[in-house]
């Protein structure tokens, strides 16, 4: 039976990135994927009629540019077109939007406070500071800061060299940073609730954690640290919806000489002599390889489809220890026509941004409550778009998709599973937090589309439906991602590695763990590496 | 629900819009603090030497202000800013930088003391969070007041004679940084001996409903004096020749910077006089006196460049190979039509770039798309390029 070099598990954007590098190599690999379909959670699903729904993420700005550009994801049918700016629909019927013009929207944040419009460009650019400070560690391994070894140290001395460059002050600041919330990280700038709000979507979507949890200012930062065409913070939209980057990933990974089998889902990594020696899947066959890369999340690659007794007691506890909580749920809806808001000008570029209907801090923290109850949100923070105004290719002409990313979610409720009764309604309080403040848009639905996390996790295989493959907290990032001392993807079995979210540098479409994890594995196999290295900003 | 106008989404325009837009034959506009402003209205040439032959006409509205007033006035603008303000009396100008704690530029200005204890601060940039958060611990009180108030820079030889043929008495023993208030067809209109020109001139502050008026009458008065309306780019050029800093050229503001050591102290932009260490507190003092012990890292320099291709965008070297890194680079450059000169504003690593010291500039210069590399000799030079006796002549002549 033939033995492939390599056995990529699981065709997400991840999998697909490690396993297109690995061939560049000249490496035979196979990926294996459980669906019959590829992308894990980036895709474009045709669930109804003429539609496409980006069903799971649903914008795109951290895929990291080096990737796209060494895998020449443009040749394989990627296109990213930005989109800008967001609203916020507020319950007095006033609304705040953010534009992309610098001064429009400097002029609406006066509206509210001139306090705050001033006081943005102090915070943009100590955010964008940090975001340059984390941005260059994103396609490179986190170095492990016990060893000894050359390049451990070296990386290392680079992180501590830009550190230090950053000047006292600076490194106060950006200790301060990586530990705080969201809230007081937005109350050192701003006063007026509804830019706060604003503001505060971005640290917390993807983690269970509220707004005044600690942590959630780096998660906002994940948010803001991505780009378009090296605008960062730009967010665009994938042509042909999310599908697209991870169909254009395997299109690089074939055109290396890649083998992509779908409905493959596997049973077992099979381990030999405490060596990683292919896949067994769930319909029996099996596959060989000595190297096998899952793309998995942690917790699933290692407590379902590992044998405990391959692995070390205490790894197995951390993995179990792995916070990966479910925490927000997607609602899909196919439209007959463009929903229109009334308390947005007609023909307001606003319709083409991120929607938001919560207005207050309060009302965010609220939301969280929901959830430590184990509860959906009441009042959820929900950020929607309709990609079809920029996309003509995800509807059919005049109609429209709407992507609603729903937070709080619980994977469970009230710790048991979900009934089919509270899935609808967890779908209608989304759709009558829309309706508040669009009146036709009820009579526009022709379909929709509702995922809990349980969902998620039933289908694309995320444990809980964790958007990023685990929380993005100090304690579960950098050298710590997924488990101290196994933050290089590799694992305790050899020939065993880590490509998916749950490592270094974390969740999003970013595709960076999925290149990192492939230089490693070349590293280890002696090959010339095909990964491209960070473009780098002095 | 009520309903809410959405915010405008064009550039705003000043109340001397129609008046401008009169003039304009050119069509060349760009957004200044979200205001249209011109970059020129028929030929920036001709419209350079109104400032420096006749009477320039710009419209500076979009420029920030900000209205500081209350018993703590004085004592919170001490604070701020690095110079003395107790010494700025009624009816006095005063340019001035503000720092952060690390002494590091956040903008410079003009203070306007209006009445006793009212002041009015005119910046580059907007710093409406940051004046507030200084002002903790001060009985004050900080109104932004760009939008209400329309002002226009009247400068150039003639510009005093114009004026002065609008009848407002005492305008001839108006000091430069002095300021006045006559009345305007009932309004008040505010005279200050101020400009960005560094030649003989005015600026004229009015309620923004009289500011047509205010325009017709002028143009009125200076029909036989030269006056023309004038565009950023003349403004530019006569800025440069008279060697004052602009945001983002010279300097950035600190609190906008990203990467560290892109800021700029006083002291590094040649701005010692304005530094008064005297006083015992104000932001940025110990920083600023901990650098002054030490020594800075960077010094604002003027250069006068041999030959005549302008040095935009280039290095500067300490020497004319270019084997050792470069010293510094250009942050401003133009060939001065009024001093005929190949002139400069730069940035140098201290202690290079002492007045009378040699440095080589590096231009690269395209003629017919060919590019070609020069290294040109230049030296340090301390006074402005620009500085006529008119511009400190009190009562000024008629020129």
């Amino acid at each position: 039976m033939k033995t492939y070099d390599a056995i990529v598990v699981g065709a997400g954007h991840n999998g697909l990135t490690n396993a297109a590098f690995l061939a560049k190599a000249g490496l035979d690999v196979v990926c294996v994927e459980k669906n019959d379909y590829i992308g894990g959670a980036a895709v474009s699903r045709n669930l109804y009629k003429d539609w496409w729904y980006s069903n799971c993420s649903y914008v795109c700005s951290l895929l990291r540019p080096e990737i796209y550009r060494a895998l020449e994801l443009h040749r394989h049918g990627l296109q990213i077109t930005p989109y800008g700016g967001s609203v916020q629909f507020m319950e007095n019927g006033d609304y705040y939007g953010s534009y992309q013009d610098e001064e429009v929207a400097y002029r609406e944040m006066a509206r509210f406070s001139r306090h705050d419009a001033d006081a943005y460009k102090r915070y943009s650019a100590d955010t964008m500071r940090q975001c340059r400070f984390i941005r260059d560690f994103l396609l490179s391994t986190a170095p492990d800061p016990t060893s000894f070894k050359p390049k451990d140290l070296m990386e290392l001395a680079r992180i501590g060299g830009k550190f230090l460059e950053m000047g006292e002050d600076r490194m106060y600041d950006t200790i301060r940073f990586w530990t705080m919330s969201v809230a007081e990280y937005l109350d050192e700038y701003f006063e007026t609730d509804v830019i706060k709000a604003a503001m505060s979507g971005s640290g917390i979507i993807g983690t269970a954690l509220g707004i005044h949890s600690p942590g959630t200012a780096y998660v906002l930062l994940h948010h803001y640290m991505g780009e378009v065409d090296g605008n960062v913070g730009s967010w665009g939209f994938a042509r042909g919806g999310m599908g697209s980057v991870s169909k254009a990933i395997a299109g690089a990974f074939q055109a290396a000489g890649g083998e992509l089998r779908t409905e493959a889902g596997v049973d077992q990594i099979i381990v030999k002599n405490g060596k990683a020696a292919g896949v067994a899947l769930e319909n029996g066959d099996e596959i060989h390889a000595n190297v096998v890369v899952s793309a998995m999340d942690v917790k699933r690659t290692f407590l379902k489809c590992v044998n405990k007794s391959d692995l070390p007691s205490q790894f197995h506890q951390r993995v179990e220890n792995f916070k990966i909580r479910g925490s927000s749920g997607k609602v899909n809806i196919a439209l007959d026509g463009l929903p229109t808001f009334p308390a947005l000008p007609k023909g307001s570029t606003l319709y083409n941004s991120d929607m938001h209907f919560i207005d207050s801090m309060e009302r965010m923290e609220r939301a969280y409550d929901d959830w430590k109850d184990g509860r959906w949100s009441e009042d959820p923070y929900i950020d929607m778009l309709i990609p079809t105004l920029n996309d003509p290719t995800m509807a059919p002409p005049g109609k429209h998709f709407m992507s609603c990313f729903v937070q709080y979610c619980p994977h469970k409720i009230e710790g048991r599973d979900w009934t089919s009764a509270e899935k609808d309604a967890f779908g209608q309080t989304v759709i009558n937090q829309i309706a508040n403040y669009s009146p036709d848009f009820k009579d526009l639905i022709l379909h929709a589309e509702i995922r809990t996390p349980q969902d998620i996790e039933a289908e694309i295989g995320i444990t809980e439906g964790n958007i990023f493959h685990g929380e993005l907290t100090m304690d579960q990032l950098l050298f710590n991602r997924p488990i101290p001392g196994y933050a290089q993807y590799r694992s305790p079995v050899k020939g065993l590695y880590m490509c998916g979210s749950s490592t270094h540098p974390g969740g999003g479409v970013m595709a960076a763990p999925g290149a990192n994890a492939a230089r490693e594995i070349l590293s280890d196999l002696k090959r010339p590496n095909t990964v491209p290295e960070n473009f780098g900003d002095d | 629900m009520s309903k809410q106008a959405p915010v405008h989404q064009g550039r705003l325009k000043t109340p001397f819009y129609s008046r401008l837009e009169k003039l304009d034959f050119v069509n060349e506009w760009h957004q200044w603090k979200g205001y249209s402003s011109a970059d020129s209205l028929y030929c920036s040439d001709t419209e350079y030497f109104a400032i420096r032959n006749a009477t320039a006409v710009f419209d500076l509205t979009p420029m920030t202000k900000y209205r500081i007033s209350g018993p703590d006035a004085l004592d919170y603008l001490n604070r701020l800013v690095t110079r003395d303000m107790a010494k700025i009396k009624p009816g006095r100008v005063a340019y001035a930088v503000w720092c952060d704690d690390q002494g590091q530029v956040i903008d410079d200005g003009t203070i306007f003391h209006l009445r006793e204890g009212e002041y009015r601060l005119c910046s580059q940039e907007r710093h409406f969070a940051w004046l507030q958060a200084a002002a903790i611990g001060f009985d004050v009180s900080i109104t932004h007041e760009t939008d209400n108030i329309a002002a226009l820079a009247v400068q150039g030889p003639t510009s005093f004679s114009t004026l002065n043929n609008m009848g407002f008495e005492g305008l001839a023993d108006l000091k430069p940084f002095g300021l006045m208030h006559v009345d305007f067809q009932g309004s008040e209109l505010m005279i200050s001996r101020t400009g960005f020109t560094g030649d003989l001139g005015y600026e004229l502050w009015i309620d923004p409903d009289k500011a047509e008026a205010l325009w017709d009458a002028l143009f009125e008065a200076g029909k036989l004096y030269g006056i023309r309306a004038i565009g950023t780019d003349a403004l530019e050029l006569s800025r440069i020749e008279a060697g004052f800093l602009a945001a983002y050229m010279e300097f950035l503001p600190a609190d906008e910077t990203v990467r560290t050591g892109r800021s700029r102290s006083p002291l590094e932009l040649g701005l010692e006089w304005l530094v008064d260490f005297k006083k015992p507190n104000f932001n940025g003092r110990r920083a600023l006196a901990e650098e002054k012990r030490k020594g800075s890292t960077w010094r604002l320099v003027k250069l006068d460049i041999e030959g005549n291709k302008t040095a935009h965008h280039s290095y500067i070297f300490g020497q004319e190979k270019t084997n050792k890194p470069a010293i510094g680079f250009i942050t401003s450059a133009a060939w001065s039509p009024v001093c005929k000169q190949n002139i400069a504003l730069g940035t140098v690593r201290a202690p290079r770039g002492m007045p009378g010291d040699t440095v080589w500039v590096e231009i690269y210069y395209q003629r017919e798309m060919h590019w070609n590399r020069h290294m040109a000799k230049a030296t340090v030079v301390d006074k402005p390029f620009w500085f006529p006796p008119r511009r400190g002549a009190t009562p000024p002549g008629p020129f």
